[in-house]
């Protein structure tokens, strides 16, 4: 009775044992699809023979509402795409409609926006350790990571009275000027958090389960990696020394000194490894702006009204999850005429097909895991 | 009447055990429950419930009662009978399963000849439950869950059973009485035979699908596993066979390596002092109870706190009953529920403890583990305790014999996670070798 009940799905094969593929919905509700992510997985036992990835059910239309606002409104939009690094969205916006004004950012408002930057990759990866670290099974580093997080967050509010959609940076720089302790609280986490990822090292990077679970999982390779346009640490830790910060700098990164981790083999292990070591080199990027930040103003000039010339646009920002770039089509009204956003993870979204094929159910989670997808910034 | 008379008189003390384990256990497993919420609060740096009660103390009968009233949904498709009756085996499996447990010398429903094997074998019996739940949920994740539990037990069982062979080779009975009585003034098995303690640790993890063995019921995989149709009652029956059966591999442990009843050092005549632990012990609980109680933000906590710490003094003066000579024949009794309960406890701290420290495995590498590593060291494990137990017969000193059929023991596991070692040292996508050699 059972056997006829699950075959019968349109799809589905026999298998080489003669039993019959299944077929199962993960998500779009499920504990580990991260948000609103559906995957179709095709099923012989519990090995995946082929899946496919139905997005589009956060849709908001994030880029067509970009056109009915004028450039300031649209600001707080994009801190919901990406949800969880709302601050880098921002970032990015920001210097892109100055690059479209030809304004510049003052060099305070700059460096301020670099050491909030770093700090909200860090929360970012933060999330996505615990969250993966409890798909994976480990359900305690989650925890620790939220603690930091916290922190993190604390000083996002005593800056702009947000946690998460914080709408930090204004066009032209910044609003509100650093509060008073700003400086000695970021060093005091900093110069904390670094004993923090020994301790979340200490409980994954030497378990054997952990490396049983992660190394040789979801490999991708580096050409696959470039083909698929994947950016971020899915692209370093296939090997590939790429990071924006380096290769185009913006705000004040050219400034610092820090290094670009990159893994080997391009599987789930060396993802965890380019994760954990940025955060430290995040840290360190922090620890180096926080030292002096530069005297004067934080607005440069640009108008109350803007209205850019006529022309395009294309800025793209290291977000903790890739690339993130700003195109923006202005008509010389104080509307954009066109915005298009490239989102990380709906780019390395792309390579899960890839990753999973051939895989067990379990490795599922691990590499939409991995892939450190936010489905708000995917749906757009 | 006058038969039944009879037969009340013959069975009465099993009857009104009967009754006490049927009555406490859900409670006990509940209670488990919030420990184990509590546990995990501890390690991951927050506090778990805080609310129903003074330190959540009340959390498990809230939830129990939550579940109780919630409503019953059995899916369409589902096969309704199998559907009702599939949580009624497992938790029934796990129940039946005290009826040969010894907590104490005189604790025990019944005592029998068999016992050990009666115990591995009705709790075994709670596979089908699973099996019959996932399969009549009729859902994708349900299956997967019932198929993945199937392996997995069938896979551990063996394990398990090997290593309590050791156990009973030692002890040269089944009877879990004469079991605790053969550690008696002597050694505890665990001392004895300490790799089948530790594969019969891992292989009850296993067996009764805890973390990092939890694939039947993996949250972040298959949503809940076999449990993912089932709601309210139901769902909590499950939930309640679950912690029943930790607290029956748990007793087994206890009863086979970890001397039962027995208080620790009983055959040290200058460490009878610990014989005044069972009473201090629950003196002290009460205490800080009574310490609490005006803390309490609410005058209803501050009752319950109280309450509390009455029931830990009763309790207390329990376990100091023994010390009055006119009922010093009750020590073994009282405090033997004391210390047993007490290694029990430790024995599922360890389980937590595991749980929140590890990632969990996948289905391939623990079926690997089970079958290259945990199924033949345990069968190396009972040849080692034959040769031991030999090498005792042929008058070989304790020392000697232990070294040599444990460090023996010892090197063929080594061996084993070298071959294993070797086997993973080729990562890749599990199977499908075409794809590897193109």
């Amino acid at each position: 009775m059972a056997d006829t009940r699950i075959s019968g799905f349109p799809g589905a094969e026999q298998t080489v044992l003669g039993a019959d593929e299944i077929i199962i919905n993960m998500g779009p509700q499920h504990p580990s699809t991260h948000g609103v992510l559906r995957v179709k997985l095709r099923l012989d036992g519990e090995r995946i023979v082929d899946s496919e990835c139905i997005i589009g059910y956060l849709h908001r239309g994030v880029e067509k509402i970009a056109e009915h606002r004028s450039y300031q409104q649209f600001g707080p939009y994009v801190d919901r795409m990406d949800y969880v690094a709302a601050v880098s969205n921002g970032l990015g916006y920001c210097e892109a409609v100055e690059k479209l004004l030809g304004a510049e950012a003052p060099m305070r408002a700059k460096v301020v926006r670099t050491i909030l930057t770093e700090l909200q990759r860090i929360s970012s990866h933060l999330l996505w350790l615990g969250t993966h670290a409890i798909d994976i099974g480990a359900l305690t580093p989650l925890f620790y990571c939220l603690r930091e997080r916290e922190e993190i967050l604390k000083i996002f509010e005593k800056y702009c009275g947000a946690r998460l959609t914080t709408h930090a940076f204004r066009i032209g720089g910044l609003q509100y000027d650093t509060y008073d302790g700003f400086e000695q609280e970021v060093k005091r986490f900093c110069l904390d958090f670094v004993h923090r990822v020994d301790e979340y090292e200490q409980l994954l990077t030497e378990n054997r389960i952990w490396i049983a679970r992660t190394k040789g999982v979801g490999v991708l390779t580096a050409a696959d990696a470039i083909d698929m346009g994947a950016t971020g640490p899915v692209l370093r830790g296939s090997g590939v020394k790429w990071d924006i910060r380096k290769a185009m700098p913006y705000a004040a990164y050219d400034k610092y000194d820090f290094e670009i981790p990159i893994g080997k083999n391009g599987d789930t292990y060396d993802r965890y490894v380019v994760r954990m070591q940025e955060m430290r080199q995040s840290n360190r990027i922090c620890l180096q702006a926080i030292e002096d930040i530069p005297a004067g103003p934080i607005m440069g000039k640009v108008g109350k009204v803007l209205k850019p010339p006529v022309g395009e646009v294309y800025h793209s920002i290291e977000a903790p999850k890739g690339e993130l770039g700003y195109y923006i089509v202005s008509d010389g009204t104080t509307q954009p005429y066109r915005v298009r956003i490239r989102p990380p993870s709906f780019i390395n979204l792309e390579a899960l097909d890839k990753m999973i094929k051939g895989h067990l159910v379990a490795d599922v989670v691990a590499i939409i895991g991995t892939l450190d997808i936010v489905l708000g910034e995917v749906d757009r | 009447m006058s038969a039944l008379l009879e037969f009340l008189k013959t069975y009465m003390w099993p009857l009104i055990f009967a009754l006490v384990i049927v009555g406490v256990l859900p409670l006990l497993a509940g209670y488990v429950v919030l420990m184990e919420r509590k546990v995990m609060a501890d390690m991951q740096a927050r506090l778990g419930p805080m609310r129903v009660g003074p330190h959540g103390l009340l959390q498990p009968i809230a939830d129990a009662l939550k579940l109780l009233i919630k409503e019953d949904i059995i899916p369409e498709n589902a096969d309704k009978l199998v559907f009702w009756f599939a949580p009624v085996i497992s938790v029934t499996a796990a129940m039946l399963a005290y009826s040969a447990l010894a907590i104490g010398p005189f604790f025990q429903i019944a005592e029998l000849n068999i016992g050990l094997l009666f115990i591995v074998a009705v709790s075994s019996m709670g596979i089908f439950g699973i099996i019959l739940g996932g399969w009549a949920s009729n859902s994708h994740y349900s299956l997967l869950g019932a198929l993945r539990s199937t392996a997995q037990m069938i896979s551990y069982e063996t394990a398990a059973g090997l290593a309590l062979v050791g156990g009973v080779l030692l002890a040269g009975t089944l009877s879990t009485q004469k079991i605790v009585q053969a550690q008696q003034g002597g050694t505890w098995f665990v001392f004895v035979a300490p790799i089948g303690f530790f594969l019969y640790l891992v292989a009850s993890i296993a067996e009764t699908n805890r973390a990092p063995f939890d694939l039947p019921e993996a949250e972040s995989e298959l949503v809940a596993g076999y449990m993912t149709e089932y709601s309210g009652f139901r769902w909590a029956v499950y939930f309640l066979a679950e912690y029943a059966n930790m607290i029956v591999v748990a007793s087994i442990a206890t009863t086979l390596f970890l001397g039962g009843w027995l208080r620790p050092f009983g055959s040290i005549a200058a460490l009878d002092f610990l014989d005044f632990f069972p009473p201090l012990c629950f003196l002290g609980v009460a205490g800080y109870c009574f310490y609490r109680t005006p803390k309490q933000p609410e005058p209803i906590q501050s009752g319950v706190m109280a309450l509390f710490g009455g029931l830990c003094l009763l309790l207390a003066a329990a376990m100091a009953l023994p010390f009055v000579p006119a009922f010093a024949a009750s020590k073994a009794g009282v405090h033997g529920a004391f210390w047993f309960l007490l290694k029990v406890s430790l024995y599922i701290y360890s389980f937590m403890w595991i749980r929140f420290t590890f990632p969990r495995f996948r289905f391939d590498q623990l079926m690997k583990l089970g079958w290259y590593f945990m199924i033949p060291l345990s069968i190396v494990n009972v040849l080692g305790l034959g040769v031991y137990k030999v090498l005792r017969q042929l008058q070989w000193s304790r020392w000697p014999a232990f070294l040599l059929t444990t460090g023996g023991t010892l090197l063929v596991a080594i061996w084993l996670v070298w071959l294993a070692q070797r086997k993973v040292a080729v990562p890749g996508p599990v199977g499908d070798m075409t794809e590897a050699e193109g």
